[in-house]
């Protein structure tokens, strides 16, 4: 799960970690009213959505004075910013963070996640802030430092110190750095983190350490025991289809084709995606109805699908282990007259009770395409959208 | 012969009174797996009686730790049917009770739980496959996990996957050309999980029963860089390949907690690319995983072997 950047940093201030003062302002007039109180003769106007590459967007502004606040803030508030990570639709701005100026001496980098290969926490530093860390990672891999965790003890603070030092920070404030890194470390394992990402981390004038941006992800199956973090979640930021799925446990994710998918099994999922793409076509979506789906959320799985308005047919593809043929086919039935579904639907089932589930299809009276194979269902499907 | 669990594996269940855990208790007896009872804290010395599908019933003990069930038992391998926020505290349960072989079917574990079980499990006997996973079988043998069983055969082909699905996917294409299976193995949708396809190729490697094996990936990680590197320096054996997810967007999580494309890495086609680079025939779409492997077959002379 995303949270905004104001949000992130809230969280990263009650672990010790220091961020610059600042305010959440969803109108213009807010907006006035928080960098009055800040009384900071340079106030940074933020555009807060869910996707990083906002400054190069236009998204961050630089103000002297409250003129100049309304002005930016006027300008960000509704403006639909269009970054390298939100796609060509872009996102529309409904938040600002305004924030005290910071006299910047150095941008650095400090990011956090879970690697893979070893198992375990990771602490990247690079002395090349402000930058993507995959930009430096593929022009300098010299450049990022890393310190693996070890999670019987935690990170320990000679292994902060020693980033602290390989990443230049100056001398002067490698104890606030290490301070700083020690703190992120306790947020991220405390709050369950993804990932944890400052980017930059300036070194100040006035001889702080401070993070300047924030980027958390939250693992979502650990949300269960982090209400207060499950409560950031901002739904305007999220598919409004992909939101209905969560709700009944459906994996969903809106793609930009026409042909709606709706498979069991993440991997079969995928790979059903990608067959309709190798015989011509474009699927519409991601859905997996999961191991355990009920009549009930077919159903709903159905209804999603169909909300989509480019969705020209549906592939359904079910290889019934612990989900029963004979259950996916009294949903499909059950959709497909309760949605009045007026476009062709082409159903491939295997598996436990797949003879009964055919049975259901071909008795239902409705116009369901039978497919042998993933191969032939594939093939149909793209067919009849063209 | 086969890996990891043949007809003589004692299993014991965790969660077994759980409505998951006594469904596919119930599914394993069915398979002929010796299943010899089950751990559900607090309800240690009741009894569950499972009526079998040919009209038998077993009784299995119940016990309130799995060491007591080790010990009253003989159990050598646990299936785990836990809720996620418990599952890898049951896992390490298992792991202290020298379990030879910990199978975790549990989807949702936090991935901090698995961070510090990994640690946990460093210098013990005991192997872990999954979470995440529909669990181990040996087709004619032994059944522990989700999968459906009448769709295996018993032979010579071993298969290794991160997806459920497509695991069975591949197996029902492999049966339905009358080729067998000496093992069907699905190590889990998670970013950090127990084994790796490397510790399960090893084993097939090391087989004489198994002759050839299929590897399904996905997006996200580089596990399977990490196998094709490995397969072309030690694997003795054909290996055909499938990579699921070559239509995923970057940045979006492909329903298992591990398929995510970030900061450009994990994609389908470096994964393939790599894989034909080290000699692994790669399936063009998961319908092909079971004609991709016959050709190879057919080209090394084994397809008859393989046939049962």
């Amino acid at each position: 799960m995303n949270i905004h950047e104001y949000q992130g940093k809230e969280v990263l201030r009650q672990y010790g970690v220091t961020v610059p003062r600042g305010k959440v302002a969803f109108s213009v007039d807010e907006a006035v009213k928080a960098a009055e109180e800040l009384g900071t003769p340079v106030t940074v106007v933020k555009a807060q959505i869910h996707a990083g590459g906002r400054g190069k967007a236009g998204g961050v502004k630089v103000a002297k004075g409250l003129d100049q606040v309304r002005e930016y803030a006027e300008q960000l508030l509704g403006k639909v910013l269009v970054t390298h990570q939100t796609g060509p639709e872009g996102k529309e701005v409904k938040r600002l963070l305004i924030e005290e100026g910071c006299d910047i001496k150095k941008e650095y980098y400090i990011g956090l996640v879970v690697d893979r290969s070893t198992g375990r926490i990771v602490v990247m530093g690079s002395e090349e802030g402000g930058t993507e860390i995959e930009e430096v990672a593929a022009r300098s891999p010299e450049k990022i430092i890393k310190e693996v965790v070890d999670p019987a003890v935690g990170l320990q603070t000679f292994q902060a110190r020693r980033l602290a030092y390989a990443i230049n920070i100056p001398n002067e404030l490698v104890n606030k750095a290490t301070k700083f890194i020690l703190a992120l470390y306790n947020a991220f394992v405390d709050k369950d983190c993804s990932i944890a990402e400052i980017n930059p981390l300036v070194v100040t004038g006035d001889g702080n350490v401070v993070a300047l941006d924030a980027k958390l992800n939250f693992d979502s199956n650990a949300l269960f025991r982090h209400k207060d973090i499950l409560e950031l979640r901002d739904l305007d930021e999220e598919d409004e289809k992909e939101i209905q799925a969560s709700k009944f446990d459906l994996s969903y994710i809106a793609l930009d084709g026409n042909i709606g998918c709706m498979v069991n099994g993440a991997g079969l999922a995928m790979a059903t995606m990608d067959i309709i793409k190798y015989y011509g076509g474009e699927p519409a979506n991601f859905l997996d109805v999961g191991g355990g789906a009920t009549k009930e959320k077919v159903t709903e799985a159905f209804k999603i699908i169909l909300s989509d308005k480019n969705v020209k047919g549906i592939f359904v593809n079910i290889f019934g282990g612990i989900m029963k043929c004979d259950v996916i086919a009294e949903g499909v039935v059950a959709a497909a007259r309760e949605l009045g579904l007026d476009k062709p639907l082409v159903v491939r089932l295997e598996g436990t009770n797949v003879q009964l589930g055919k049975e259901i299809l071909n008795n239902s009276g409705l116009n369901i395409v039978a497919a042998d194979s993933m191969a032939d269902g594939a093939q149909k499907i793209v067919s009849l959208v063209k | 012969m086969s890996i990891l669990i043949d007809k003589n594996t004692k299993v014991i269940t965790q969660g077994i009174t759980g409505a998951t855990g006594l469904f596919h208790a119930k599914g394993a007896l069915d398979y002929g797996t010796q299943m010899v009872g089950g751990v559900t804290p607090g309800k240690g010395g009741q009894k569950v009686d499972i009526t079998l599908e040919n009209g038998n019933t077993v009784s299995l003990p119940i016990f309130n730790t799995v060491k007591e069930a080790v010990a009253a038992t003989g159990a050598t391998a646990s299936v785990i049917y836990v809720a996620p926020p418990f599952a890898a505290d049951a896992i390490m349960e298992a792991v202290d009770a020298e379990l030879d072989l910990v199978i975790c079917i549990t989807e949702g574990i936090p991935v901090l739980d698995m961070v510090k079980v990994k640690r946990y499990m460093e210098g013990k006997k005991t192997r872990l496959i999954g979470p995440n996973c529909p669990g181990v079988i040996t087709p004619g043998e032994c059944k522990i996990g989700i999968m459906p069983g009448y769709i295996h055969k018993k032979g010579h082909v071993g298969v290794v996957s991160r997806s459920g699905t497509l695991t069975y996917e591949a197996v029902h294409q492999l049966t339905n050309r009358g080729i067998g299976q000496s093992s069907a193995v699905g190590i889990g949708g998670d970013p950090v999980k127990g084994s790796e396809f490397i510790d399960i190729l090893r084993l097939f490697n090391e087989d004489p029963d198994t002759y050839a094996v299929i590897m399904i990936g996905e997006i996200g990680g580089t596990a399977e860089e990490e196998a094709a590197e490995w397969i072309k320096a030690n694997m003795t054996k054909p290996v055909v390949g499938f990579i699921g997810g070559a239509t995923a967007p970057p940045g979006k999580r492909m329903g298992h907690a591990g398929a995510i494309i970030s900061g450009g890495k994990g994609t389908a086609a470096e994964k393939i690319a790599k894989l034909e680079e080290c000699g692994i025939r790669v399936a063009p779409t998961p319908a092909e995983m079971g004609a991709t492997l016959v050709k190879v077959l057919e080209e090394r002379g084994l397809l008859e072997k393989c046939k049962s």
